[in-house]
């Protein structure tokens, strides 16, 4: 994609759409009018405004993606359990119906914004930013997005995350990058999860899951987890530790920390009325 | 079932444009997609029949334009052609590759018929 305006335009497809390209033609006698929008733009830009949201409070922002039951919560669980007193969670779910992982979540001392979609299959940039009038994120360092559980929708929408976590869980199959190209090549970091379940489930390679995600031409790392037995924990929690030290170094260095600049005019205020 | 909500969103974009040049109504919309935006062609045309009724776009055709997936090579540099599940480099096989397009989701162009007297004040 252009990232100068977003438009979609690139060297691979800009000869089908230029002046007399095969889709620029249209009939005569009526207005034809090139936009060269992306679908998305209203999304795009709403996340964008989420993402100045967490970088002006330096909070680092997770989306947390995956099939329904590869252990989203049970690894939310996990982490909040393993991670430094230090570092202050908050999590944002997302289910079609039921509070039922924000109650989890709420279990462990730590907040949790449940978003229910009713029926829609995935979140989107303004249900991210709706929950954000809960949340006062001046007291926290992480927000975790517990996506839908859903390996299609979801990773047409950018929510304004720095990165996505995509789960593969070891009863699903390795072969999942090849049949999710889409939501595997959006990835930052792919964890095979319920680990503890390689040496009985041995059809699922480890390694054959990886030569899939060569396939698609991602780099992301990939670790092998288990929220029960607790492998492959202190991997994840050192990326998690790394990337709230990359994202404060990178606003160090290209932004000002609560500089006019960062926002677009309003601040977003904390409703505690509201809070669940 | 997401291409609801990414028609409804186009729906919101010709109707603005519509809005803008004061159309009577608009006749034709062009959507550019390749197979990586996640977006499958025939639910967005299904889609399209529920977003688009009772808009200024609901009599429009709807064409959606296939973009072919092209990568180009981050070893040899040579670009080729590549299927969604399979981005690898055709020509030495390495998988470090840029995708150069196929997972364009773009509102392309549209084409609008308008009323005398808005014709006449353009």
């Amino acid at each position: 994609m252009c990232d100068t305006c977003g438009c979609n335009i690139t060297h691979g497809n800009e000869s089908l759409i230029r002046p007399d390209g095969k889709l620029a033609k249209t009939e005569s006698g009526k207005e034809a009018v090139t936009v060269l929008h992306s679908l998305l733009q209203e999304n795009d830009h709403v996340a964008q405004h989420n993402r100045d949201h967490f970088d002006q409070h330096q909070v680092l922002a997770i989306n947390l993606m995956s099939s329904p039951g590869a252990g989203k919560t049970a690894l939310l669980e996990a982490t909040i359990q393993q991670l430094d007193d230090n570092i202050k969670v908050a999590v944002i779910e997302g289910d079609l119906e039921t509070e039922n992982d924000a109650e989890r979540i709420r279990k462990l001392g730590v907040k949790a914004i449940q978003i229910t979609t009713g029926s829609a299959c995935h979140l989107d940039a303004h249900m991210i930013h709706q929950a954000l009038h809960h949340l006062d994120l001046s007291a926290f360092d992480i927000v975790f997005i517990e996506n839908v559980g859903n390996l299609v929708c979801p990773a047409s929408f950018d929510l304004g995350q720095h990165h996505n976590v995509v789960l593969l869980s070891v009863p699903e199959g390795d072969d999942k990058p090849a049949k999710y190209p889409v939501m595997f090549r959006a990835a930052d970091l792919v964890l095979i999860s319920k680990s503890d379940l390689l040496p009985v489930l041995y059809d699922f390679k480890v390694d054959t899951a990886k030569k899939y995600l060569r396939d698609i031409a991602s780099n992301s790392s990939v670790i092998e987890i288990s929220s029960k037995d607790k492998s492959g924990m202190p991997s994840w929690l050192d990326w998690i530790n790394q990337q709230i030290e990359k994202r404060k170094a990178y606003l160090k260095t290209f932004r000002q920390v609560g500089s006019p600049n960062l926002m677009h005019g309003h601040h977003h205020i904390y409703n505690k009325t509201s809070v669940k | 079932m997401h291409e609801l909500s990414i028609c409804q969103s186009l729906i919101k974009q010709v109707e603005t444009i519509a809005q803008e040049r004061k159309a009577q109504c608009v006749t034709l919309i062009v959507v550019g997609m390749g197979s990586l935006s996640g977006v499958d062609a025939q639910l967005l045309q299904n889609a399209y029949v529920i977003a688009s009724a009772g808009t200024v776009a609901e009599k429009a055709e709807l064409i959606i334009e296939h973009l072919p997936i092209r990568v180009k090579c981050n070893q040899c540099g040579s670009e080729s052609d590549a299927l969604p599940n399979k981005l690898v480099c055709k020509q030495c096989g390495d998988w470090q590759t840029t995708l150069l397009s196929g997972n364009e989701l773009m509102l392309m162009s549209v084409e609008l018929e308008k009323s005398q007297e808005s014709a006449v004040v353009h």
